[in-house]
């Protein structure tokens, strides 16, 4: 099976470039400037730009367990709708992923019926009690790429350091979601103006950034891989850039949302703007799309987390925390940052694809004779409308609902195979 | 006054969407209502045929009370509806209950809720106008017109006034919906109270001062407001004692001397005689405390007749 995918700007080696794209069963052959060849079939991807298939390190696919709110077949188109080819779900299913087996039950379910590839990260203590080490070197020998306790976080240093020295020793890399459990009381947004404003009790900065500092010491002292999840304040980037400086294994990726949105989003008391991390003040904001330019945050995650209408459509307190993200990660950045010159299209691909996959050790994933066969044609020209009809995951839990957005994910091929066509 | 403001099937959810001009409008509209209180037949029958819902999610008696006092003074039927925060979590949601209740012919919500933004909710699953009752610490309009009223009545303006309000700030409603309503009116509002117990960037929001010193914050005051103090605020380890708390910021007859000589005393009810008001205070010939639950029905009825388009 011959795909031929022309006339298109491709992303190649940084920058864009014309060529024409010949795939044969899961890999790229050739790529060349205007060359013909026999093939099945043709995509004219004239006045479009291809790039690596996006990649997303943080994802909640819900299944098993909350089938309602998503499952691997729903969410993996998701995926692919939005451009990713390859993601990496989060454990905190029911049950959780804490075991070989469940690794075993999403990898199979993924291969089978998915639409993307999806890689497991695994728990870092069983249930994600925060109270004993899962076995994270057997799911290492299965397959998963990393372990988090996502969605909740280990409170016992003393622990953490001895789930990150295990780590370590099985080379596997960590992931957190810093959240001190105390600082964070019942808040419910930021702990700042809006929260004083609208009288919610806050989530403090200080409860993500405590965190991390410990973690990042603890890093240090366990040799062990730390990436940092959803960062969102201005102080977070700055213990970030020190462990680097320090010459530390420390990552962090930020989210679409983060990006865009502060917590003014709030003052409407919409429930899709209640999520953990909460949306910070304006100077967060502004220090992490400065940091995504620079360099300092590695690579964008959407941390897509749907939930049901049920769920979300009722008093703000109640709401369970998170949104979906995978269809509107590239129209909202590109709309939000590339057009209002914040960042270039350039860096935006890079970190939605080539770096969260070299960060996870998941291979070289650019646009490559050889290379596995993952790419996204964007036409970003043709504008994207966010509609509940449309939208592929079965929860519509978006701040974007509603909303037009510039450009759109024309293609989505996966393995050779055409996952997502506009 | 240009034009007449337009109230009719207006929401009240805070005092941020009515203009110092309207504010001013529903003060003398509450000044004839709180006529027809001291009348002997107390009711008059321009909303009649209309049907006012008091949705409770949070136990008030005083308020629900006042609501429904209100309404009925109007003329108008009442629907009370009460229900426990943990009842409507378990069960019905608060968009089924109130399509149940939007089934009954409702015209006009008046809702209390712990949660903030119910009131908006409840807007948006039924259509019709909503008087904020209190929606957890964010906002409490009616209770904020009412104090506005108190004190309009007694000194004429608020313009140039200086207000302090003192105690639990970080948990008050009240006081977010007073900051709004008497700025607009041109008011100096300084509030104080303990650290743990004040909001950030309240100056930023609200144009207010913030005084963590009593005396500093009563010098000079025309009306001095307390706010109830609860002793749960002890074992959220906010402060260590309500001795300790009455020591430093109890409005008695030594402390309200920092203010000025005919300065009114304020509070918004319960209060906790012996701990923020000392009852030589509270029941003192400067206090307008009892004055403001009467006030209270004054301005609701006010309220529903301007949203419902009462006849005079
Ligand atoms: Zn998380």
């Amino acid at each position: 099976m011959k795909t031929l995918v022309k006339n298109g700007k491709a992303y190649i080696d940084g920058k864009f470039t014309s060529v024409n794209i010949l795939i044969e069963d899961d890999k790229i052959i050739k790529i060349a400037p205007k060359f013909t060849a026999e093939a099945d079939q043709t995509i004219d991807a004239k006045g479009c730009h291809i790039f690596p298939g996006f990649v997303d390190l943080h994802a909640h696919l819900r299944d098993p367990g909350q089938t309602y709110k998503e499952d691997i077949i729903s969410g993996t188109r998701s995926a692919a709708k939005g451009g990713f080819t390859t993601v990496c779900t989060m454990p905190n299913t029911e049950p959780v992923i804490d075991n070989i087996a469940a690794v075993e039950y999403v990898q199979r379910r993924a291969k089978d019926l998915g639409s993307c590839k999806v890689h497991v990260i695994g728990a870092i203590t069983k249930k994600l009690e925060g109270a004993e080490i899962s076995e994270m070197a057997t799911m290492k020998n299965g397959g998963i790429v990393a372990v988090s306790d996502d969605g909740k976080c280990v409170q016992n240093a003393r622990l953490m350091l001895s789930c990150m020295k295990y780590a370590s020793n099985f080379n596997i890399p960590v992931i957190i979601h810093p959240e001190d459990y105390n600082m964070a009381g019942k808040g419910q947004i930021h702990g700042g103006r809006v929260a004083s404003q609208l009288g919610f009790s806050g989530i403090p900065a200080l409860a993500e950034e405590i965190i991390i500092a410990r973690d990042i010491m603890l890093a240090e002292n366990s040799k062990c891989q730390l990436h940092v999840a959803h960062i969102s304040s201005a102080k977070a980037l700055k213990l970030v850039k020190e462990a680097k400086d320090d010459g530390l294994p420390v990552t962090c990726e930020v989210t679409p949302h983060h990006l865009v949105l502060n917590e003014d989003a709030c003052l409407t008391f919409d429930t899709n703007t209640k999520m953990k991390p909460p949306l910070r003040a304006e100077k967060d904001r502004q220090a992490l799309v400065t940091a995504l330019r620079e360099g300092l945050i590695d690579c964008v995650a959407t941390d897509h987390a749907p939930h049901a209408d049920f769920e979300k459509e009722r008093e703000f307190d109640h709401a369970p925390f998170g949104i979906i993200g995978f269809e509107t990660a590239f129209p909202v950045l590109y709309t939000e940052l590339v057009l209002k010159d914040q960042l270039s299209l350039e860096r935006l691909v890079e970190v939605m694809s080539l770096a969260p996959a070299k960060l996870l050790h998941l291979g070289d994933k650019s646009l490559a004779e050889g290379n596995a066969a993952d790419l996204v044609i964007v036409d970003l020209k043709a504008k994207t409308e966010v509609l509940p009809e449309t939208t592929l995951s079965k929860s519509k839990n978006s701040p974007w609902m509603g909303k037009t957005l510039q450009s759109s994910i024309k293609h989505t091929i996966c393995g050779g195979r055409i996952t997502w066509e506009a | 006054m240009d034009t007449t403001p337009q109230f009719l099937g207006r929401n009240v959810f805070d005092l941020d969407d009515y203009s110092a001009e309207e504010i001013l409008y529903i003060l003398e509209a509450a000044k004839g209502m709180k006529e027809i209180n001291l009348r002997e037949y107390k009711k008059i029958p321009t909303l009649r045929g209309k049907t006012i819902c008091t949705l409770f999610v949070e136990n008030s008696t005083r308020t629900r009370m006042s609501f429904e006092l209100a309404a009925s003074r109007l003329s108008a039927d009442v629907v009370s509806f009460q229900a426990s925060v943990s009842a409507l979590q378990k069960g019905e949601s608060l968009q089924d209950t109130v399509y149940t209740l939007d089934a009954m012919g409702i015209d006009l919500y008046c809702i209390r809720h712990s949660s903030p933004g119910s009131p908006q909710l409840v807007h948006k699953y039924s259509g019709k106008p909503v008087i904020n009752g209190g929606d957890g610490r964010h906002a409490h309009p009616t209770q904020a017109l009412l104090d506005i009223f108190s004190i309009w009545e007694k000194l004429g303006s608020l313009d140039g006034l200086k207000v302090t309000i003192v105690g639990d700030i970080l948990n008050s409603r009240v006081v977010r919906s007073n900051l709004i309503g008497m700025k607009k009116l041109g008011a100096q509002v300084t509030v104080c109270g303990p650290k743990t117990l004040m909001p950030g960037s309240m100056e930023e929001i609200y144009g207010c001062r913030v005084e963590y010193d009593l005396k500093t914050a009563l010098s000079d005051a025309d009306v001095v407001m307390g706010l109830r103090m609860q002793l749960e605020r002890q074992t959220e380890g906010l402060f260590p004692s309500l001795e300790e708390y009455s020591k430093h910021y109890v409005l008695s007859k030594d402390t309200i001397q920092w203010a000025k000589h005919d300065a009114l005393i304020m509070h918004p009810g319960p209060m906790n005689r012996g701990i923020e008001i000392l009852p030589e205070i509270a029941d003192g010939t400067q206090s307008i405390i009892v004055e403001q639950v009467a006030n209270g029905v004054a301005i609701r009825m006010a309220l529903m007749f301007l949203i419902l388009g009462g006849k005079a």
